[in-house]
């Protein structure tokens, strides 16, 4: 249609320009440019790299002292990352490396073992916490269970520094109270974050392999001994 | 479409440009049909399939027809046409693609919201049924209730595992090629969907009134037993103790399966051939699991994979008398009859 009346009336198209009731059509052109300009104080485009690091690792350290102190806070479940549970879940893996049941083929399954029993154990709690009626997403749980290992991790630098020492039945007995206690310190952290999702009356079903899952991993850690 | 073919046939020239529109409408249409059948349930999936295929042959239909008015308009229209087939053969591509991608997340949502159902339970279902697998009942006259759930049977494999995790470590049980993860994991899931389907194709021959969802509740209860007896026997070594728990708990979890598939099968072949081939498997089973991953392993390995000693020399081997003894009887009973075949010649 246009152009048919462009066709018939070669400046017709340039009159139609200057009508007044384009104005309004200016004024809608630049409010998303004034909004997005308040936005813009939120930016991180044109800020240095060491100040972006520095807030995702602010981010994480501050989901630590979550785990360290776990209240009723929803700050680990609203915005989840899977950062701290990586670093964490490599820390582990690495500190678990050097000694090995076998000493010649030294450390290979180790590592690829702690990683799996990691990730593949939060899937299944995840997927059976699903399962179960609850309402928690994915990657959230996922979240949660890995900045839970942190108390398990710390455990496994403790352990690392008794054995430096001796490894009598006095450091067995330290490392035994070291464990024990950070596999009830993450057992509680997760299930304070984990329970609201989950239905009122099967909360223990849902604890039952988060409970397992960290006692293996708490395992793992105490009979753990170093290659001489 | 079969308009779209009429206005093509008609107009040689709208043919080229309106089918590659129409394949990608039909396509959007396709994709909104999945998602209204993707909230209501799954018996939906044949019929949609059934659709997809009518598409695709009918957009087959479309690409074949063009081809055939190419005659007329081939010289003038050339580089149109052939861009036309190529967007067309990149559509129809991406099209499959999305439609494998799309099929592929709805069957994995389906399967989710499918299983829910087999978790719908409360611990004290949970904590009562466990008790149960230990109580054979005695009533064989009709059949007995078998729950069919499957959250207690999958958390009692993954104990199996972490169980007998602890048992490899313990016993330094070596595994060349492999994790013992990997090992543990494989033993156990083999175990109860292996030994489960097992039974049920036994109990489809022999006319069992039974499914396979209560097969696998029936044997993954049964599990219960052997994590007991696992998880005291790989800390304490006692063999009179692990004898006495085998036969007292792994049995009692045994004639509590072969009671409930002896109320539910009809004769007394078919009863001894289901209740006999479970009850060997189950009973053997744990008698494996204790002796593969036991402290005992270690001497038998350092002797046949000579670590530290030479090829011929002999080592002290801390195997059982029974093992010893039944080496010996088979050694001698092949000297026999390596005797026996030289003795003629």
């Amino acid at each position: 249609m246009a152009e048919a009346d462009g066709s018939s009336r070669p400046f017709a198209g340039l009159s139609d320009v200057s009508i007044s009731e384009d104005i309004p059509v200016e004024g809608d052109i630049s409010m998303p440019t004034i909004s997005s300009s308040q936005d813009d104080g939120f930016s991180t485009l044109d800020e240095p790299v060491k100040d972006t690091v520095l807030r995702d690792l602010k981010a994480v350290g501050n989901k630590f002292v979550h785990v360290l102190y776990p209240k009723k806070s929803k700050a680990l479940l609203r915005d989840w990352d899977l950062w701290g549970p990586l670093l964490l879940c490599v820390t582990l893996a690495l500190l678990l490396q050097g000694g090995s049941v076998d000493s010649k083929d030294d450390g290979g399954p180790q590592f690829a073992e702690v990683f799996v029993i990691i990730w593949f154990g939060s899937v299944i709690i995840t997927l059976n916490s699903k399962l179960l009626g609850g309402t928690i997403s994915f990657f959230q749980s996922l979240c949660v269970l890995g900045y839970c290992i942190m108390p398990l991790t710390v455990a496994m630098v403790v352990c690392r520094i008794v054995l430096l020492g001796s490894s009598g039945t006095v450091s067995f007995a330290v490392r035994l109270v070291v464990v024990s206690a950070s596999f009830g310190w993450s057992t509680f952290a997760s299930t304070a974050f984990l329970a609201d999702s989950q239905p009122q009356n099967r909360k223990a079903l849902v604890v039952y392999p988060v409970f397992l899952f960290y006692f293996v991993i708490g395992w793992m850690i105490l009979t753990f001994a170093p290659a001489q | 479409m079969s308009g779209g073919n009429k206005t093509a046939n008609t107009e040689p020239w709208g043919g080229f440009d309106d089918n590659p529109v129409q394949g990608s409408g039909s396509a959007v249409i396709d994709m909104e049909n999945m998602d209204d059948t993707s909230g209501s349930s799954f018996e939906d999936m044949g019929e949609m399939h059934q659709r997809m295929t009518e598409e695709e042959e009918e957009v087959a239909a479309e690409a074949e027809a063009p081809e055939e008015e190419t005659g007329d308009d081939g010289e003038f229209l050339g580089m149109k046409g052939i861009k036309g087939q190529l967007g067309r053969q990149v559509a129809d591509e991406v099209w499959q693609a999305g439609k494998r991608e799309a099929s592929k997340a709805f069957n994995l949502y389906a399967n989710i919201d499918i299983l829910r159902p087999y978790f719908d339970v409360e611990p004290v279902q949970v904590r009562s049924r466990l008790i149960e697998s230990m109580i054979p009942v005695r009533t064989i006259t009709f059949p007995q209730k078998v729950a069919g759930e499957l959250y207690g049977p999958m958390m009692l494999v993954f104990t199996l595992v972490a169980i007998l995790l602890h048992g490899m470590k313990t016993s330094q049980t070596i595994i060349r090629e492999g994790t013992l993860m990997g090992t543990a994991i494989g033993t156990c899931f083999g175990y109860w969907l292996g030994v489960s389907s097992f039974v049920y194709f036994l109990a489809y021959l022999v006319n069992s009134q039974i499914t396979l969802l209560q097969i696998l509740s029936l044997l993954g209860y049964g599990l219960f037993g052997h994590c007991v007896v696992l998880f005291i026997t790989y800390n304490i070594h006692f063999h009179f103790l692990f004898y006495g728990l085998w036969l007292l708990v792994g049995g009692l979890s045994t004639l509590r399966m072969v009671a409930v598939l002896l109320s539910r099968t009809v004769g007394q072949t078919p009863r001894l051939v289901i209740c006999g081939s479970l009850a060997a498997l189950h009973m053997l089973f744990l008698l494996y699991l204790h002796f593969t991953y036991h402290k005992m392993v270690e001497g038998i390995l350092d002797t046949l994979e000579g670590v530290n000693a030479l090829p011929i020399q002999r080592v002290a081997r801390d195997v059982p008398e029974l093992a010893s003894a039944a080496v010996n009887a088979t050694l001698q009973t092949l000297g026999v009859m390596l005797q026996i075949r030289q003795s003629p010649a």
